[in-house]
C-alpha cells in the first residue's frame, strides 16, 4: 500500500494553512474593523470559492498560472518555477480555494470581541498590530483553532481544483483524493475502500477535536 | 488646565442634535458630567479620549489634542479610561492587565494595595466579581499615571455596598495621584460624594455648571430632579 498520496495531502494542507494564516490574519482583522464601502466587495470576493464550482476556479487558476500567461511566464523565466502541474501550483491553488475557511472564522471572532477592550489597548498606547497580537488573537482562541483546523481539513479534502491545476503526477501532485478517483476509475475498489475509509476517519477525528475543544473553552468561559 | 471646545452632530434620544460644549477644567479637579441618557455625555468623554472624531479644540496642559479636525491619536494622549463594562483583557491575569499598560511592577503593586486586590493579582480577570473587575479597571486606567482620568458610569453595574467601597477607592487614588478627573454619572449620591464641580448636559449643551451644592442641593435649580 502506497501512502505517498496521503503524505502529499498533508504537506499541501500544512503549507496552505501556514501561508493562509499569514495572509488572512491582516485581511480578516481589517474586515472586522473597517467601515469602508469596499468591505462588502472584498467579503464577496473572499467568499467566492465557497460557491464557485471547483472547475471554474481551477480553470481560471490554470489560465492565470500557465507558462503562457504573464504571471506564470514571469515565475518560470525568473525562478524556473512551474506553477501548473506542479506541487507549487497546488499550494497556490489551495490558497485561493481555502481562503474563506481561514478568513471567515477569524473575522467573526474579531467582530465578536468587545470593542471597548480593543480601545482600552489603544488607550494604553498600543498600536493596532500590538493590539491584534496581544489582545485580539488570544481572546478568539476557539475561532483561531476552528480557522486553522477547518482550513487544513478542507485542503486535504479538495479534489476538483487539485485535479485541474495539478493533474495526477505521482509523488508530485497525486494527492489522496485524486488517488481515490483513479482507483475507482480502474475498478480497484479494495484500495479505494481503504483510502476512503482513512479519509472519513481522519476527517471525523479532526472535526470531533474542534468541537470538543470549543465546547471545553465555552465551559471554562474563554470564548 | 484643560480647555475644551467641541462641536459634533449627534443622533440623540430626540432625533438629531449637536454636541456643542465649551468649558475649562482646573488641573487636579474632579468634575462629574450629569444629564439624561442620550444627552452626549459618553460621546464627550470618548472625544476627549480620541476614540471619536469631532471638530474644535482640546488643549491639555498646553498640548493640543484636537485642533480643527486634526486629532492626536488615543495612543499618544496618555489617558486613563474606566469603561462602564470593564473591558478588561480577558486573556490576562489582574497583574498582567496592569503591566500591559506600563511595565512598572512597583506602581502596579501600589495600586493593587490601595484597592485591596493584592491577593488576587495572579487570578485571571474572567474569574472576578463585577466589583473586583471594576477596581482592576480603575487600577489599569491609573497605570500610565494619566494627566486625565475619564470614567464612564463606573458604578452603574454595582450594588450599593460595593459602590461605596469603590467610591472610597476612587477618592483615595484621586488624592494620591492628583489626577484631573472627568466622570460621567447618573447617580446623584456618588456624584455628591466625589465631585468638586458638576456639569449638566442636555441635548448636547451644558445647561448647568457649578459646585455640587449648587447643582444637587438647591431645590430651585432645574436639575433638582436628578436627586429625586
Amino acid at each position: 500500500m502506497d501512502f505517498t498520496p496521503f503524505l502529499l495531502s498533508f504537506k499541501l494542507a500544512g503549507l496552505t494553512t501556514l501561508i493562509l494564516f499569514v495572509l488572512a490574519l491582516p485581511l480578516s482583522w481589517w474586515l472586522s474593523q473597517t467601515h469602508s464601502k469596499s468591505k462588502p466587495v472584498l467579503e464577496a470576493i473572499t467568499a467566492l470559492p465557497i460557491v464557485l464550482p471547483p472547475s471554474v476556479l481551477g480553470f481560471y487558476i490554470l489560465v492565470v498560472l500557465s507558462p503562457n500567461s504573464a504571471l506564470g511566464g514571469f515565475f518560470e523565466d525568473l525562478f524556473g518555477v512551474k506553477l501548473v502541474f506542479s506541487f507549487t501550483g497546488l499550494v497556490v491553488a489551495s490558497c485561493f480555494y481555502s481562503l474563506p475557511f481561514m478568513v471567515q472564522p477569524l473575522q467573526s471572532g474579531f467582530e465578536s470581541l468587545n470593542k471597548h477592550m480593543l480601545e482600552a489597548s489603544y488607550l494604553a498606547g498600543k498600536s493596532k498590530v500590538q493590539t491584534l497580537w496581544y489582545v485580539a488573537l488570544p481572546n478568539i482562541k476557539p475561532s483561531l483553532i476552528t480557522a486553522l483546523i477547518i482550513t487544513f481539513a478542507h485542503t486535504v479534502g479538495e479534489f476538483g481544483v487539485v485535479l485541474m491545476v495539478g493533474g495526477s503526477i505521482p509523488n508530485e501532485t497525486k494527492v489522496a483524493s485524486v488517488a481515490i478517483y483513479e482507483m475507482v476509475e480502474v475498478l480497484e475498489y479494495g484500495k479505494a475502500h481503504i483510502y476512503s475509509g482513512i479519509m472519513v476517519l481522519m476527517s471525523f477525528v479532526v472535526l470531533l477535536s474542534v468541537y470538543i475543544f470549543n465546547h471545553q473553552q465555552k465551559k471554562i468561559g474563554i470564548h | 488646565m484643560l480647555r475644551i471646545e467641541i462641536q459634533k452632530p449627534l443622533q440623540g434620544s430626540q432625533g438629531e442634535m449637536k454636541l456643542d460644549v465649551n468649558f475649562s477644567v482646573q488641573s487636579g479637579a474632579f468634575v462629574v458630567l450629569m444629564g439624561e441618557s442620550g444627552s452626549g455625555k459618553t460621546t464627550l468623554l470618548r472625544i476627549l479620549a480620541g476614540l471619536e472624531k469631532a471638530e474644535g479644540n482640546i488643549d491639555v496642559e498646553g498640548v493640543s489634542w484636537l485642533k480643527g479636525k486634526t486629532l492626536l491619536p488615543p495612543q499618544k494622549r496618555g489617558i486613563g479610561f474606566v469603561f462602564q463594562d470593564y473591558a478588561l483583557f480577558d486573556n490576562m491575569t489582574v497583574e498582567e492587565n496592569l503591566l500591559f499598560v506600563q511595565n512598572d511592577k512597583t506602581l502596579a503593586a501600589k495600586l493593587l494595595e490601595i484597592t485591596e486586590l493584592s491577593q488576587l493579582s495572579k487570578r485571571n480577570v474572567k474569574n472576578l466579581s463585577g466589583g473586583q473587575k471594576q477596581r482592576v479597571n480603575l487600577c489599569r486606567a491609573m497605570m500610565n499615571q494619566p494627566k486625565l482620568l475619564l470614567m464612564d458610569e463606573p458604578f452603574s453595574a454595582l450594588d450599593d455596598k460595593i459602590k461605596v467601597k469603590l467610591q472610597e477607592e476612587i477618592l483615595k487614588l484621586h488624592k494620591v495621584f492628583g489626577t484631573t478627573t472627568l466622570m460621567v454619572s447618573h447617580d446623584a449620591q456618588t456624584s455628591y460624594a466625589l465631585a468638586d464641580r458638576i456639569l449638566v448636559l442636555e441635548q448636547g449643551k451644558i445647561i448647568a455648571d457649578g459646585t455640587k451644592e449648587e447643582i444637587l442641593v438647591k431645590k430651585e435649580t432645574m436639575t433638582y430632579s436628578l436627586i429625586r
